[in-house]
């Protein structure tokens, strides 16, 4: 989750790892979240082709994988950019200019929420609460808090 | 050597509290000053982070907010002996939005250092967990009861008979959960004890595991919250490292073991059987009940899950008794409840006091009304399925009862401040959609009908047939309350209908384009 994800040109997707990781965890009780979590962090994204992998050691179908994996947020079916830069569209932040914040990074960025720059740079998300409530609009960038966020402050927290 | 402490909560290093660590120890340095740098939770005292406390001998001393780039002229102004400085606040412990509170279940979040036990046990904790090591199952279940304790996560359930009933349900094996979702807009307080105080959630864990004879336990935290996960996961390595947890807890001969789990992103995994779901390895999706999680839980054992403030409350009650619990607060309402003030509010912090204070006192003395100076609107309390209310409603004491009885809820205790710029057709409009991104789809009334309801804003909005729009809108949310089979669908009405009720206004204004999304 944290630290730049697999940049978007690439093909991040490797058999090897993905066999790895569900043996290393399948011992775990209720292991499909905690292997998707660590798909999804090493290699950047589910890719479509892991799915049979992870069925196969679990004993699970191929559809119930792929309808977990499509129920989060959190598991992406491509590739996500080099930054990932969530922003809080929650209540707290709406009373605070988080709507206003979210259309001019649309703007900035030049995609809308969901979606990754061409440059493979910025993938911009929204989320609902990062639980910094007291200190909106609030923003995470690569894992990292930005309180009172500014387009300011997110632009100059991807450049880095 | 002086003890300097720089909290390392998130909110705190979301306003550059790294930075400033980083140049106090920089300029300590160059000065040839020995420090030893504590990095502890946050005080919940948002708004003057980062906020550096040194200490001295008449208690610790706070400044804030501080900049890194102002760390130079606290040197300069003897900022390590308390010398004065336009950021110096004087004693913490003396900031009147601190010593108006009462703390129990934060005692010690944003003092401790949270990676320590000793610091922990220094500081009053395990006294709790020894007591109940003490202390026969049935006897600790009678003292959680008699607290008058009540969940903390929305419902309010009392969490005295919840343990009662996994104690009395058969089967070898059964399970304590840590309900740490806490995806409600304007809440942080699971947050801040993650970060701040871990293990207290061991502790309150360890003793729910001795009531009800669960030898495991989860805690289900949100994946928004990376900082927390650690701090959890490393709080448990280093518990099961001094045999606080493990096969044999402080040398008693009981057993119980704890893992950390990371959410994925939905909102719906909140709710206990979508949770239950979710841990166990499937779409987060509700599950009818009855059986009861009591009954029929993680697995399929009796589990008790239980929110993370409701277990963290628990050590203290067997520490210092049950009567000391419940004799603060307020009819049915009773101990103290942390009270999350966010949004456009000027003091947005942490505020843990006995049930009773009313929504004025809470929004206008604590939160010193709103961040932008405008007029106090409206308020959201209790999540984004609790009601949008005017000012006309400050009086109503904060506790659940009283709450109910005017069409709202406290919920997990956020309360989210709006200044007189809100438009709460756009906020109505924004509770059907945030139900539409969330529906677990399980049922029709709230998968389609939040869908519905956003056009049917949108509509409103844009002032085609307002009356009869308004009028289905209206119906919408009937047959969304009565036939939703959780309360996503169930309570999504609450925030529309408060907003419909308390600020018609809003929803005739002349027609404007809709710029919600
Ligand atoms: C849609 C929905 C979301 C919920 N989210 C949370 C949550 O984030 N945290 C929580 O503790 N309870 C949440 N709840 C309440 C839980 O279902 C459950 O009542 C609670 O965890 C029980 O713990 P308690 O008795 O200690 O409050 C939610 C309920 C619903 C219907
Ligand atoms: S009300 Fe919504 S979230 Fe709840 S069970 Fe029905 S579809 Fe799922
Ligand atoms: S509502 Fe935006 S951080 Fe909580």
């Amino acid at each position: 989750m944290a630290g730049p994800a697999a940049a978007s040109s690439s093909d991040t997707f490797d058999a090897a790892v993905v066999i790895e990781i569900a043996e290393g965890l399948r011992g775990l009780d209720g292991p499909l979240l905690p292997i998707l979590h660590a798909v999804n962090d090493r290699l950047g994204h589910v890719d479509q082709r892991a799915v049979p992998l992870i069925a196969d050691i679990l004993n699970l179908s191929r559809a119930e994988v792929h309808g977990v994996v499509g129920f989060y947020h959190d598991f992406r079916r491509a590739p996500a950019g080099r930054h990932r830069v969530q922003v809080c569209r929650a209540e707290a932040c709406q009373a605070m200019g988080g709507e206003a914040l979210a259309s001019r990074l649309e703007q900035v960025f030049g995609v809308p929420f969901g979606q990754t720059t061409v440059d493979g740079r910025v993938t911009l998300e929204a989320v609902y609460c990062l639980g910094n409530c007291a200190l909106s609009p609030a923003a995470m960038i690569d894992g990292e808090p930005v309180g009172r966020a500014t387009v300011a402050r997110i632009v100059e927290g991807v450049a880095r | 050597m002086i003890r300097v402490f720089v909290p390392g909560d998130a909110a705190a290093l979301s306003v550059g509290a790294e930075a400033v660590a980083a140049a106090i120890a920089a300029e300590a340095a160059a000065r040839g000053i020995a420090v030893t740098f504590v990095r502890t939770g946050s005080r919940g005292l948002f708004w003057l982070e980062p906020l550096v406390e040194v200490d001295r001998p008449g208690g610790r001393v706070g400044y804030g907010p501080v900049t890194a780039a102002e760390v130079r002229s606290l040197f300069d102004a003897g900022f390590l002996d308390g010398g004065a400085h336009a950021r110096a606040l004087g004693r913490v412990e003396d900031i009147p939005y601190l010593a108006r509170q009462q703390r129990v279940t934060f005692a010690r979040c944003g003092i401790v250092d949270p990676a320590s036990l000793a610091d922990y046990e220094a500081h009053g904790g395990l006294k709790g967990l020894r007591a109940a090591l003490a202390m026969d199952p049935a006897a600790i279940v009678a003292a959680v009861t008699e607290s008058g304790l009540r969940g903390r996560g929305g419902a309010g359930f009392p969490t005295g008979i919840k343990w009662r009933t996994v104690l009395e349900a058969a089967g070898p094996r059964k399970y304590i959960v840590c309900n740490a979702d806490e995806g409600d807009s304007g809440t942080y307080a699971d947050r801040m004890l993650l970060e701040g105080d871990p293990f207290l959630l061991v502790e309150g864990m360890a003793i729910a595991g001795l009531a009800v004879g669960a030898g495991k336990g989860f805690v289900y935290i949100r994946s928004e919250y990376p900082h927390a996960f650690r701090r959890m996961q490393a709080a448990i390595e280093t518990a099961r490292a001094a045999g606080l947890l493990g096969p044999d807890i402080l040398g008693s001969g009981r057993a119980f073991e704890m893992e950390a789990r990371l959410g994925a992103g939905a909102y719906i995994c909140g709710e206990e059987t979508s949770l239950l779901e979710s841990l166990e390895g499937r779409r987060g999706q509700i599950r009818f009940k009855p059986p009861l999680p009591a009954i029929s839980g993680l697995f399929g054992r009796p589990t008790v899950i239980n929110n993370l403030i409701t277990l963290a409350t628990v050590p203290a009650i067997l520490a210092d008794g049950a009567a000391a619990y419940r004799d603060v607060g307020t009819g049915r309402s009773r101990g103290t409840m942390p009270i999350q003030l966010a949004g456009n509010v000027r003091h947005g912090g942490l505020v843990e006091r006995a049930f009773g204070l009313t929504l004025g006192e809470i929004v206008e003395e604590f939160g010193g009304g709103t961040a932008t100076g405008r007029p106090v609107r409206a308020v959201q309390v209790g999540g984004p399925l609790g009601a949008y209310w005017p000012t006309d409603l400050f009086d109503v004491p904060f506790e659940y009862e009283a709450f109910a009885a005017r069409g709202g809820m406290i919920g997990h205790g956020g309360i989210v401040v709006f200044d007189d710029t809100v438009d709460l057709a756009r906020q109505a409009r924004f509770a059907f959609q945030f139900c539409a991104i969330e529906s677990c789809g399980k049922c029709t009334p709230c998968r389609i009908g939040a869908v519905r309801g956003a056009e049917t804003m949108d509509k409103i909005i844009a002032g085609q047939d307002r009356d009869a729009n308004l009028t289905l809108v209206r119906d919408l949310c009937e047959v969304m309350r009565d036939g939703s089979l959780c309360a996503l669908g169930g309570l999504t009405p609450m925030p529309v209908v408060s907003a419909l009720d308390h600020f018609p206004e809003d929803f005739d204004r002349p027609a404007q384009a809709c710029a919600a999304d």
